[in-house]
């Protein structure tokens, strides 16, 4: 109970520091949409009607993979801004409770981003995503790539490159993710029921587990000198 | 921990980063309630030593005991009896005094029982009074002077009542005013029985809160002695050629 209160007491802080600027949230919500705006009249010069769905699976996480990073990219430097990562580390508490604590607001934050981002999809493209199966992927695909990218950008952080470092290693990583993302959006858009997309949900699933997991053996190392 | 056992313990400890030797075998021995003043130039390895203390960094070599526990094994038990004034606050300057206080405290889980909120205020009441930040406990930390932020630093590294206190540079950037509080805050940490280690470049400062002092230069204990075998002009010389000769 200790470990998850104080788990809690990070994302405390966090939500009342972005509550109080908004700079993270804002970030992310206008480059979200501007990526829409952007495949939005970019697809228009070659695709239409119901060619439109073929492509939203793929504009949508692009959207939310690129907020994502702007956002991943402020988790750890606002930590090391005036030490704080070093008082986090002074607390009496396994360093793995900070990872859970910074992957849980990164999630809170992105979801948040994603709910009014979603309304601007449906808008643009002229696609309901409003589907709770769709809900359910963007859900188990934003915890994956929230999984695996607050690990990176603790690493990443305590680099002088970190803007560009981060999403460098995070693609290529976070891909097996995103491919499963893409296509479960796909078969959901394309009215396949979850059976038939059983093997996309189950990686996910899998990655939701193996990357945290990887994350919580390794994160004292990565924290530390 | 282990009773009896000294507060701190360094045997032969070393810190390399990469081809650079930061420590090069320091012991150190600190009893319960020594007020250690740590002297040396730029680059000894005095933040470095600090680091290793506050279990913040892992040594190359040698070992750090704290109360007769391995700093490696038990850091995150030892972790409630250390407090730590850094070059940097550790702080956050989006959340307010009082905020940042109640986030330290729920990290330290002041204390653990059914009536936490209420003796967490009280307990946060208390040390800002003791910062004279009262006043400004709504405010956000960013809006703070680099002496009002210090002042916080330091009620955020008492807050949990740490029984081992790490003072790395703390006068840093201080105003007069601010640097004053501090001494007047080092002077009422002499008469308790917390274990402190100060790093400071100042002799005068350093000195008049001591009861134990010492060298280090170029990553080794250069010399340690009692306050009261020193006055400072003795300290000025001592000082000079040890760190003229290492």
């Amino acid at each position: 109970m200790t470990y998850l209160r104080k788990v809690g007491a990070i994302v405390w802080k966090d939500v009342v520091a972005e509550l109080r600027t908004k700079e993270m949230f804002s970030a992310m919500f206008v480059f979200a949409v501007l990526v829409i705006v952007i495949f939005t009249f970019a697809f228009q010069l070659r695709v239409s009607g119901e060619r439109v769905r073929e492509v939203t699976p793929g504009a949508l996480w692009v959207a939310f993979v690129f907020a994502g990073i702007l956002g991943l990219n402020r988790a750890f430097v606002l930590e090391k801004d005036r030490g704080c990562l070093e008082g986090l580390l002074l607390a009496p508490v396994d360093h793995t409770a900070i990872y859970f604590g910074k992957l849980a607001s990164t999630m809170i934050f992105m979801l948040v981003v994603e709910a009014v981002t979603l309304p601007v999809f449906t808008a643009f493209l002229g696609v309901s995503l409003f589907d709770p199966a769709l809900l359910l992927v963007i859900v188990l695909g934003t915890f994956g790539f929230a999984g695996v990218g607050t690990i990176l950008s603790a690493m990443t952080a305590q680099t002088r490159a970190r803007e560009v470092l981060l999403p460098i290693l995070l693609l290529p990583v976070v891909a097996p993710v995103l491919i499963a993302a893409v296509r479960a959006t796909a078969g959901i858009l394309d009215g396949l029921p979850l059976s038939d997309l059983a093997v996309w949900l189950r990686l996910l699933v899998a990655f939701d587990v193996i990357y945290p997991a990887v994350a919580f053996m390794v994160f004292d190392y990565v924290v530390k000198e | 921990m282990t009773a009896g056992a000294p507060t701190v313990e360094a045997i032969k400890l070393t810190k390399a980063f990469g081809h650079h030797a930061a420590l090069r075998g320091v012991d150190l021995v600190l009893e319960e309630g020594q007020f250690l003043a740590l002297f040396g130039p730029n680059g000894a390895g005095k933040t470095t030593l600090m680091r290793i203390v506050a279990t913040l960094t892992r040594p190359t070599g040698g070992s750090v005991r704290l109360w007769g526990q391995e700093v490696g094994r038990a850091a995150t038990s030892l972790r409630s009896n250390i407090g730590l004034i850094s070059h940097d606050p550790l702080l956050y300057g989006d959340l307010t005094a009082e905020e940042n206080l109640r986030f330290f405290a729920r990290m330290y889980a002041l204390p653990a029982n059914g009536t936490r909120s209420a003796l967490d205020r009280a307990r946060i009441d208390a040390v800002l009074d003791q910062v004279g930040l009262t006043a400004r406990r709504r405010d956000p930390v960013r809006t703070f002077s680099r002496g009002m932020v210090q002042r916080l630093s330091i009620a955020r590294a008492i807050l949990h009542d740490p029984r081992l206190l790490l003072l790395d540079e703390p006068y840093t950037g201080l105003d007069l005013q601010a640097a004053d509080m501090l001494r007047g805050f080092l002077q009422d940490l002499a008469t308790t029985d917390r274990t402190v280690i100060l790093t400071t470049h100042s002799l005068e400062q350093g000195l008049e809160v001591c009861d134990r002092a010492a060298i280090l230069a170029r990553g080794r204990i250069a010399w340690m002695g009692a306050r009261d075998d020193v006055d400072l002009e003795t300290m000025k010389e001592i000082y000079r050629d040890v760190t003229r000769a290492a």
